[in-house]
């Protein structure tokens, strides 16, 4: 009778806790290695999940079944893995106090953190009152409330796309691919909430590359008439009353254009967390802009370069939830034909 | 501001000179504030003890020249080099220009001679054909107002008074102005970089006034040089003053200070043309905002009389300010030249209230 | 008033504080369609009047719905309401009702008096 198998997962979020279930229920030990006190990762952010405004706490409440409580699967939290390194066909994580776990084959899910809008001071962010990010606005509207600092409800809302994304100024040149829909998300909520008010959407692409994104994109429109103007924020300042002023240029028209909002809405981008990259660069596996890169796109996207060690999730790029659910499970199925392997 | 924005001001931080001077005068300042530069080394030798050289022998950098396309760039180098040599003569190594475009131009002429070593000795060669002098690159250039910024709590201890409305007991509310040629060329040469400069703002908030942060007050005010001289062109310059005293009008200031002579004169002037064009004031009272460069209010709060300091050749007058602070001063006495002869009062404009000419 | 041989230039920023994007509402009213345009440009493209003046259909929209009143009544009158517009909208507009409804608003608003 062979010894059971034991895998170590870094990160209890969607990538981490799908891949756990699978392996587990081929009858494989898991460890799963949490830096915060909860599991969940960046769901735990989110109120409501495009495209169908399905409630985060069900996903995760799906989710958590046979995770917690499986006889197979141990789950530590507070413990952040300060390295990750191969040892003789071991996997050895260090953690953070001191506290040393092996196993045979280990899966990075350490996920993204979302960009540091403070960078672009130009917009505003921790500066001027009623600038907060898409986090933010999120948060609120788990409350049932969207209001500004002075505690009214916005007449004029402004969300701007790709804050930290396609930009070069911050080093960040790809696209983020959430947050488009999440603001078409966003405006629309908001839009449900206060019907009298007004919300603008600036954007310089509509990326809808979804299922159902487009018709939600279209329903905005048509049914909640959210406005959609076309030019990137350049800079706000803040005005008398604490509102909002921001200037762009209406690139359809070629004219500039200002206005004032009551609330800016930064659609923040999404960047490699420092797990990602810290882990990725220890076992020289990491790629452009901090991600981990995986052995081939294509055929080997839970594979990475070192033998034993897998990717799942967005540690490797920025992905839906449901592309980080699927790739959990199959970096644990690419585990397993590893681990038959390597007997 | 808010704690990140002053995590990257010791990035702007700039070293400024304290001691051994040479002055560059201003072709234009001189015009319009009289008083100003006069009150500049007043300050530096009566009250904080400066040796600072003011040497009849200069002459402009021809940054206004150079501006307007018409001074080509080596000649301007040239020139540059040559105030720098009659500072050598003075045996003196640190240079503070009064005017703002002076000091770019300074700034411009150094950093490409550091850049490019070959522009320094092909000036260094035209200088010495023109005129047989050599010259030497100074230490350390800041501008004038960088000195009074940096004596700033020596110079509050003299100060018998402070920007405080002395009705109301509250701060004076006051718009700040800085120069686009002393920050937005070289930002590293400024105190606070561009977005957040702090040149004015120290000075105002330690002698007790309020800065007002409003929507457009990075806005250049519109002077230029270019566009401006030509005066069928002069609607452009002013709407961007105008876009500016729109901007700053619901927040109510008290005045103005500058720190670049076009941009002070700027935003006094241009309050009387379009008082006068369109009827339009930007103050409660009709009669403006008072606009004082950062000498005239050092020296105000010093104690200086406010006609010497060349306070009546102001568009907007400053008796409402002076009012506000507690600074005595003689109606009598505005239009009374040094002689002792009264020289005349000035028309009355149209739209604009003037304390003159009731 | 003096006159010193320049004019002070109004700024030609769009303020939209200032400009009246109520209006749009009443083409939409008319036209619950209109809402859905997202500018791709297919109408200006198979445009007749297009071929042999400057009129552009998708201009005129977007500038009726930012507020840019100015000369838009006259670059309507070089619509035929031929349709062509309205067979390619890949977001099912009816571009001629949106021609139409306009030219009733701007008529009011411009040709008032004649």
């Amino acid at each position: 009778m062979e010894n059971k198998k034991t895998v170590l997962v870094i990160g209890a979020g969607p990538a981490g806790i799908s891949a756990a279930k699978s392996l587990a229920n081929d009858n494989i030990s898991v460890t799963v290695l949490e830096k915060e006190d909860t599991f969940g990762g960046n769901i735990n952010n989110w109120a409501k999940l495009f495209p169908n405004f399905k409630d985060a706490g069900e996903v995760k409440s799906s989710l958590i079944q046979n995770f917690v409580n499986n006889q197979n699967i141990k789950i530590v939290y507070n413990k952040k893995v300060t390295e990750l390194k191969k040892h003789n066909q071991k996997w050895i994580a260090n953690t953070s106090d001191g506290e040393v776990f092996e196993s045979d084959a280990a899966i990075l899910s350490t996920g993204f953190k979302v960009f540091d809008a403070q960078y672009k001071e130009e917009l505003g962010y921790g500066i001027y009152p009623n600038v907060i990010t898409s986090v933010e606005f999120e948060k609120m509207y788990k409350n049932g409330k969207i209001l500004t600092v002075q505690g009214s409800v916005p007449k004029k809302i402004a969300f701007l796309n790709c804050v930290g994304s396609r930009d070069e100024k911050v080093g960040n040149h790809y696209c983020s691919r959430i947050c488009c829909i999440a603001a078409v998300k966003q405006a629309i909520e908001f839009k449900e909430l206060y019907p009298q008010s007004e919300a603008f959407i600036f954007y310089m692409d509509i990326r809808m590359a979804g299922q159902f994104y487009e018709e939600l994109y279209r329903k905005s429109q048509e049914k909640h008439g959210v406005v959609y103007i076309r030019g990137r924020i350049s800079e706000t300042s803040s005005t008398i009353d604490k509102k909002v002023q921001i200037k762009a240029e209406d690139t359809l028209a070629a004219t500039p254009l200002r206005m004032t909002v009551d609330m800016l809405v930064l659609m923040i981008g999404v960047e490699a967390s420092k797990s990602t990259t810290i882990l990725s660069k220890q076992n020289n596996i990491d790629g452009p802009y901090g991600f981990a890169k995986s052995k081939d796109i294509h055929t080997a996207d839970n594979y990475s370069n070192e033998n034993g060690l897998f990717l799942a999730g967005s540690c490797k790029r920025p992905l839906t939830l449901t592309e980080t659910i699927a790739d959990g499970k199959s970096a644990a199925i690419s585990v397993v034909e590893y681990l038959k392997q390597t007997k | 501001m808010e704690e990140f924005t002053k995590k990257y001001w010791k990035d702007y931080q700039k070293e400024i000179a304290d001691d051994n001077f040479y002055y560059e005068r201003s072709c234009i300042r001189q015009s319009f504030f009289p008083g100003s530069e006069a009150a500049f080394l007043k300050i530096l030798r009566d009250i904080l003890g400066k040796n600072i050289i003011d040497d009849p022998n200069q002459h402009t950098c021809t940054g206004i020249g150079y501006h307007s396309d018409i001074v080509p760039f080596d000649t301007t180098m040239t020139v540059v080099a040559r105030i720098f040599s009659l500072m050598k003569d003075h045996g003196v190594n640190n240079f503070i220009p009064s005017c703002v475009t002076s000091f770019g131009i300074f700034n411009e002429v150094v950093e490409t001679w550091n850049h490019f070593p070959e522009e320094y000795e092909k000036t260094k060669l035209f200088l010495k054909q023109a005129t047989g002098r050599d010259f030497e690159i100074p230490q350390n250039i800041s501008h004038a107002s960088d000195i009074i910024y940096k004596y700033r709590k020596e110079l509050k201890e003299k100060m018998p008074y402070r920007l405080v409305n002395r009705n109301t007991g509250k701060p004076l509310r006051v718009v700040e102005h800085i120069g686009c040629h002393y920050s937005k060329l070289f930002a590293k040469k400024s105190e606070g970089g561009m977005e957040f400069p702090k040149v004015l703002v120290g000075m105002i908030e330690e002698w007790g006034g309020e800065v007002i942060d409003y929507p457009e007050r990075r806005h250049c005010c519109g002077f230029g040089f270019r566009q401006y001289l030509v005066m069928a062109n002069r609607g452009y310059s002013v709407a961007n003053t105008k876009k500016k005293f729109e901007s700053m009008q619901p927040y109510k200031p008290d005045f103005i200070v500058a720190n670049c002579p076009g941009c002070t004169m700027f935003m006094d002037r241009w309050q009387y043309t379009i008082a006068e064009m369109e009827g339009k004031t930007y103050d409660d009272n009709k009669m403006g905002i008072p606009v004082l460069t950062y000498e005239e209010m050092a020296g105000l709060l010093l104690g200086f009389n406010p006609w010497d300091l060349g306070l009546q050749l102001h568009q907007v007058q400053v008796e409402p300010l002076l009012d506000k602070i507690g600074i005595p001063y003689d109606p009598k006495d505005k239009y009374v030249g040094k002689s002792g002869n009264f020289l005349g009062e000035p028309e009355k404009p149209e739209n604009l209230v003037t304390v003159y000419g009731k | 008033m003096k006159n010193w041989g320049f004019k002070i230039p109004d700024s030609r920023t769009l303020d939209l504080d200032k400009e009246d994007l109520k209006l749009y509402n009443k083409i939409v009213e008319k036209v619950p369609s209109a809402r859905r345009c997202i500018m791709c440009g297919m109408c200006s493209a198979t445009c007749s009047a297009a071929n042999h003046t400057n009129f552009n259909f998708r201009l005129v929209h977007h500038k009726f719905r930012m507020g840019m009143f100015e000369s838009l009544a006259s670059e309507l009158d070089k619509c035929m309401l031929c349709g062509k517009c309205r067979m390619l909208c890949p977001r099912g507009v009816n571009t001629r009702a949106v021609i139409y409804n306009m030219r009733i608003i701007l008529d009011n608003m411009y040709y008032k008096n004649i």
